[in-house]
């Protein structure tokens, strides 16, 4: 195969034809939504969230194969973490488990529309349960800098 | 006289950017042309030659270069004017692009002509650049904003606008002259003559149609005409706007400053003539001139010999894509109806991962929602690719297209 069909290996098609943790979450304790307005991806994440664990994780939504593959492998990794450890995810932690570290620059808002959301969805969890001593602007500065 | 043949057959030699050679030492196939459209050397020429040799403002000093600048300028608009059948020069409106006649329209005729309680129409398939100024004005003024809808083969329900004429509140109604995803040709004679019936003003949106056949506004009728000269082979950054004389009169400024007045005093200021009125500024010269290359180029090709060519490049399009398994193209089969523009969907597979493996072969189309979300509802999609065809487009780039096709099946096990 050549030129740009060499990033559509094998686990990218699979996951996109058969995407792990979709669906939705009847009961969850924080949902997000977002799309990416270039190009009307759009995805949503459910989140259980148990003694600040994320017990349970599902996504929805539409996208390419590459946004369909990096949200499932992104709830793969986040499910059973600490609300801290998954906000120290990062981007290459998702690339890297795809292969897609060298993604041209228009396709890593597919890449990482999931990750945004689950971001946006733990930043909403921890400001409903806000304590006093956490640090409001670092969190929005973790969100704007996310890419 | 040149064979229509080989009239086209010569003209890929204008347009080096078609010599690239992108990707993986792909030729480039270019068919995102409803996007942009690629430039010839006679516009980047007339361009260049007006900064090498005659720039200088307009329409003020009197020196020899800014007469030069100014004839220059001036030019274009008579040239527009023949273009697109107008009789009346003071009618034609410089401006940005077909965004930026809309808006101007919105806010110069809208913000003074609509009222809490009126309706404006536009159609299920317009660009937002044809929605969104529509709403702003309608949220400011409580007025209503109201969709012709569009049936499954990508017409117009014109019994929609009936409807809405029959309430005597419509105030506007608004449509492209070709849709930008489906290439759908709207029925402009029909909707202008119901509307026409109804008193109710027209805005024709023509930015995919004026580059790709006749347009005649003298008989089109409408009141509002709006176009982008780099769907034409022009630069970007430089559209038109015309408005009926008569309509144009009863229109507030839309930008303030230089150029666009007679006198200004402290506190008060008398306007210019038109259509200066509504060219606040230095305008965009050189652009200007640009798009006078432009349309210098296509009179020599003549638009009937441009759409003549696109009715073949995409009745073969249709008929090599419709063989392609599992491929669906939107809108009409009707070839009379359509223009250049093919909006397709492969399978299952999301447009972007289409486009991204064509790319590879230095083909470029368009995928995602082609500034028409409201469309994509419609088609219950969330995105299609898309191929746009133009003048230096040869059946052999849809050969191209066709065959990378197989290497998205492939990668997809389709």
């Amino acid at each position: 195969m050549s030129g740009n069909a060499d990033i559509y290996h094998e686990m990218i098609v699979d996951y996109s034809r058969n995407p792990i943790n979709y669906g939705e979450i009847e009961n969850h304790d924080v949902t997000f939504h977002d799309s990416n307005p270039l190009c009307g991806d759009s995805i949503d994440i459910d989140m259980k969230i148990d003694q600040d664990k994320v017990t349970d994780i599902k996504f929805h939504g539409k996208g390419c194969a590459i946004c369909m593959a990096c949200s499932s492998v992104l709830t793969e990794i986040t499910k059973g973490k600490t609300i801290d450890e998954a906000r120290a995810i990062e981007k290459n932690d998702v690339l890297g488990e795809l292969g897609l570290e060298h993604l041209q620059a228009v396709r890593i808002k597919c890449a990482l529309l999931s990750l945004k959301v689950l971001k946006s969805a733990l930043y909403t969890y921890i400001g409903k349960n806000l304590s006093e001593t956490q640090d409001v602007d670092k969190l929005k500065e973790e969100a704007d800098n996310l890419y | 006289m040149q064979s229509t043949k080989s009239l086209f057959e010569n003209i890929r030699n204008d347009f080096p950017i078609l010599k690239r050679i992108v990707r993986d030492n792909k030729q480039l196939v270019y068919l995102d042309n409803a996007s942009t459209t690629q430039k010839p050397n006679q516009v980047i020429d007339a361009i260049t030659d007006y900064y090498r040799n005659h720039n200088a403002n307009i329409h003020r000093a009197v020196y020899a270069l800014a007469e030069e600048a100014t004839e220059a300028y001036e030019a274009s608009r008579d040239k527009i004017a023949n273009f697109i059948n107008v009789k009346n020069r003071q009618e034609i409106i410089f401006v940005r692009g077909t965004t930026e006649a809309i808006n101007l329209v919105a806010y110069a005729w809208g913000r003074p002509h609509i009222n809490e309680g009126d309706i404006i129409v536009t159609t299920e398939y317009e660009h937002h650049s044809n929605i969104v100024p529509w709403q702003l004005l309608t949220q400011e003024k409580r007025a209503k904003l109201e969709y012709i809808g569009m049936d499954d083969n990508g017409e117009l329900i014109l019994d929609d606008l009936d409807k809405y004429l029959a309430t005597g509140k419509v105030k506007l109604v608004t449509f492209s002259l070709m849709s930008n995803v489906l290439g759908t040709i709207t029925n402009a004679e029909k909707i202008i003559e119901k509307c026409k019936a109804a008193g109710v003003p027209t805005l024709v949106d023509g930015a995919q149609a004026v580059p790709h056949m006749k347009v005649d506004l003298e008989k089109l009728g409408c009141d509002f005409f709006a176009f982008s000269g780099h769907k034409m082979l022009g630069p970007t950054g430089i559209g038109v706007l015309w408005v009926r004389k008569s309509v144009l009169e009863t229109m507030s400024p839309f930008h303030g400053g230089g150029d666009m007045i007679r006198e200004v005093h402290k506190y008060e200021t008398t306007w210019n003539d038109l259509p200066y009125k509504f060219e606040a500024g230095t305008p965009n010269i050189a652009d200007v001139v640009g798009l006078g290359a432009a349309i210098d180029y296509l009179t020599k090709i003549g638009m009937d010999n441009v759409r003549e060519h696109e009715i073949e490049l995409t009745k073969y399009a249709i008929e090599k894509l419709s063989a392609v398994k599992g491929l669906h193209i939107y809108g009409t089969q009707d070839i009379s109806k359509r223009g250049g523009v093919i909006s397709f969907n492969f399978a299952d597979v999301h447009p972007h991962d289409v486009a991204q493996i064509v790319d590879g072969e230095g083909i470029a189309v368009r995928s995602g929602h082609h500034c028409a979300q409201v469309l994509m509802e419609r088609l219950n999609v969330a995105a299609t690719s898309r191929a746009s065809f133009y003048i230096y487009n040869t059946k052999q780039d849809i050969d191209i297209l066709v065959n990378s096709l197989n290497i998205v099946a492939k990668v997809f096990k389709l």
